[in-house]
């Protein structure tokens, strides 16, 4: 026997001792071992129709939304374009438990949850479009800039969070993380924060299988990610990612948990990536046609379309007026973006600072003057 | 032989020649390994690792988890026990989550045990703009690195440096921060690796006799194309390539600025604080009575790096390489 297998003594009880506390039951903090599912289930004849059919009309936006952007970048109109094809459920579910005043907190792929929060196509793809690097108002929208360096935005929803606390405010911050994002170090860090300050922070954790060609697997040991909350002594919970009304639901109350001030939520929500990492990406080469092809069955607007024609809840017009509404954004999305966006060279030495230096002065001079040389050439 | 060297002339393109350097490493050297996000199964976003898992096993070619503190801290612990991990971090901005790692620790290891603890860590990083890259993919970040002492800072700019530098680097019993041009990736040319020479030797890619250009990396074959077109005007410019940041190869860089007497310091990066800057000053300190003018230099834009769709307003181009060699105070 060695030293780790010997039961507790006595002296079990008394240490550590009380200073060195709080020492908590994890017990509730603890995700159920299988993802949260409605679609399917018999609690599913329960939920609101117009809570199903607004759900269903946001998946089809969304879906169109990334189809489009897809094709705009086979164009040459957006730089690249990491779609969430598959993941929409999660997309459309962020944004629509979000009062207008919470904030959002975007990874890269989420372009979709930000327009699904009221910014139109344009403003949200900017980054990719590669005009600028960001498009919206972040504090009209409550809508953070995308972050790219995966993770580092997460301990930024903590401290606006734990300042609407300071204010006296009932404002809840929700960022989205990828299953590979879990393991950077900022991610950490935000969670042990959240804990200890008790932020009302909800960390979507969408769990899509890889981080581009890493699996799962070789990602992480833990039993799920939404257990890495419970080191934190913050609530897991596990959440079937391609069932909006799941997601919905369990973000929904992740947010409600918060905003009462009963502390932060992580919520892992098990997903599929349909397409390649991005457009650049070749997916041929880690994963097979035959796992993809199990995950189309399992497509969130797939899903939720078979359950709400079950239940005679949509018909044929139903659906064609939600492809229709999807239409128009991709029309708008066509629109603006088969037309050239405006640039202003000038435009690198504004906002660098509040006030430009004068080194900088300098070389705007310096690119004023090529430039002028350039139109005179012309 | 190496499938980099069995090639035929002007066929290998740069990402073949440093995959052909890790695997030559690799086979002659059981203790190097190669570590990173995405460098087994996908062969790297960049492709340099193509195959190496498929030879040399998983262990050898290992996908870690997505955090880059914990695959240089972890490089540190193995290269403690005796083997030479070969890090990538995929993209320039991406290597900073590792700061703390590589000043801390890589940095100091050997000078805080008295030589008790070398650390042959050689860490990949592809840095630079010019590719149409996104916000956090152009960075030109090797000011942070050659500011940093214990650090040896390497660059290549051709495609047979990119396999003897990455042979050197590897070879060497220091951390070597490995930054591999982006845009050369794709560069074409042949292959001909002899010896690994040591890493720390500058080397003049032109001669020329009117003023020198002093350049690494994504910015040499700019510089060259500048020396071309300078023949237009009457200037005859010498093209030095630094190769190796730290070490500093000031008998090259000054035998070449004497020779001329002119000399302009031209890269990517931000000028403010940058590489230019200890250039500039090495050559002043060491050639002022060769100076026919001031030492100039052409740099980024003290700015964060643009949007694609501005860069090239950013990157120092042909002109305004030109542009500066006009300052050289020719009329005395
Ligand atoms: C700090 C950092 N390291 C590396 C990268 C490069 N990178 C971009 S996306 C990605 C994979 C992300 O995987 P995951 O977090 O699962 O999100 P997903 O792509 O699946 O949405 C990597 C490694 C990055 N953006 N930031
Ligand atoms: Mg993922």
């Amino acid at each position: 026997m060695t030293l780790l297998d010997q039961p507790a003594g006595p002296s079990a009880s008394v240490w550590p001792p009380d200073a060195h506390g709080p020492r908590r039951d994890p017990a509730p903090l603890l995700p159920d071992p299988e993802p949260f599912r409605l679609l399917g289930t018999p609690a599913a004849d329960k939920l609101d129709p117009e809570l199903l059919l607004d759900l269903y009309r946001r998946l089809v936006v969304g879906r169109r939304y990334n189809q489009q952007a897809t094709t705009l970048t086979k164009q040459g109109r957006l730089a690249v374009y990491p779609a969430s094809t598959g993941q929409e459920a999660c997309q459309v579910a962020a944004a629509a438990v979000l009062r207008e005043d919470d904030w959002l907190f975007p990874s890269y792929r989420d372009t979709l949850a930000v327009v699904a929060r009221g910014v139109r196509p344009v403003e949200a793809l900017t980054l990719l479009r590669g005009n600028a690097h960001h498009g919206w108002d972040p504090k009209a929208h409550r809508t953070a800039p995308l972050s790219t360096p995966l993770a580092t935005q997460a301990p930024h929803a903590v401290g606006l969070a734990h300042a609407a606390r300071l204010r006296g405010d009932d404002v809840v911050a929700l960022t989205t993380v990828g299953d590979g994002g879990t393991s950077e170090g900022d991610f950490h860090e935000a969670l042990n924060f959240a804990g200890v300050l008790n932020a009302p922070v909800v960390f979507l954790v969408q769990n899509n299988g890889y981080a581009i060609s890493v699996p799962l697997s070789k990602q992480s040991a833990a039993p799920t990610l939404a257990h890495k909350a419970v080191g934190y002594g913050i609530s897991g919970r596990l959440v079937d990612g391609n069932d909006a009304a799941a997601v919905y639901t369990v973000l929904a109350e992740a947010v409600e948990h918060a905003r009462s001030g009963r502390g932060p939520v992580l919520v892992e929500a098990v997903t599929y990536r349909l397409e390649a990492h991005t457009n650049a990406d070749d997916a041929t080469r880690y994963r097979t046609p035959d796992e993809v092809e199990a995950w189309q069955e399992r497509d969130p607007l797939a899903v939720l379309e078979r359950h709400l024609r079950a239940h005679d809840l949509i018909d044929d017009a139903g659906v064609a007026a939600a492809a229709e509404a999807a239409e128009e954004l991709a029309a708008e999305m066509r629109a603006e973006f088969h037309a050239e966006p405006e640039l202003d060279p000038m435009s690198l030495f504004t906002h660098v600072y509040a006030e430009p230096t004068p080194q900088l002065r300098e070389q705007a001079a310096l690119l004023a003057a090529e430039l002028a040389a350039e139109a005179d050439a012309r | 032989m190496s499938t980099a060297t069995a090639t035929p002339a002007g066929s290998t393109t740069m990402a073949q020649a440093l995959n052909g350097a890790l695997r030559d490493a690799m086979r002659e050297d059981p203790n190097v390994l190669v570590m990173g996000e995405d460098v087994g199964t996908l062969g790297g976003v960049f492709r340099i690792t193509d195959g190496l898992a498929a030879e040399f096993g998983a262990d050898r070619c290992l996908d870690t988890p997505l955090a880059e503190a914990g695959i240089l801290g972890s490089a540190v612990g193995m290269a403690m026990y005796g083997l030479r991990p070969v890090v990538e971090l995929q993209f320039d901005a991406f290597a900073y989550p590792a700061f703390e790692q590589l000043l801390s620790h890589v940095a100091k290891m050997r000078n805080r045990t008295a030589g008790r603890l070398p650390l042959p860590i050689t860490i990949r990083i592809p840095y630079g703009g010019g590719i149409g890259g996104v916000e956090h993919h152009s960075d030109s970040s090797e000011a942070y690195y050659a500011h940093t002492p214990g650090l040896h800072v390497v660059t290549p700019a051709t495609v047979a440096d990119g396999y003897g530098l990455l042979r050197a680097a590897i070879a060497s019993d220091d951390p070597v921060v490995f930054l591999e041009p982006k845009r050369l990736y794709w560069s074409k040319d042949d292959v001909t690796p002899g010896p690994v020479e040591p890493i720390g030797r500058a080397v003049v890619r032109r001669q020329g006799t009117s003023a020198t250009l002093l350049t690494y990396g994504p910015s040499l074959p700019v510089c060259l194309e500048a020396a071309e077109a300078a023949r237009a005007e009457g200037w005859d410019l010498a093209v030095v390539d630094l190769r190796s940041l730290t070490p500093f190869d000031d008998e090259t860089v000054c035998a070449a600025v004497r020779a001329t007497g002119r000399a302009v310091v031209v890269h990517e990066a931000t000028g403010f604080g940058g590489v230019g800057a200890e250039i500039a000053a090495r050559v002043m300190e060491r050639c002022f009575h060769h100076l026919a003018a001031p030492v100039l230099r052409v740099t980024g834009f003290d700015i964060p790096y643009p949007p694609p769709m501005l860069e090239r307003h950013h990157l120092p181009g042909v002109d305004r390489i030109l542009d500066a060699v006009a300052r050289l105070q020719w009329e005395q």
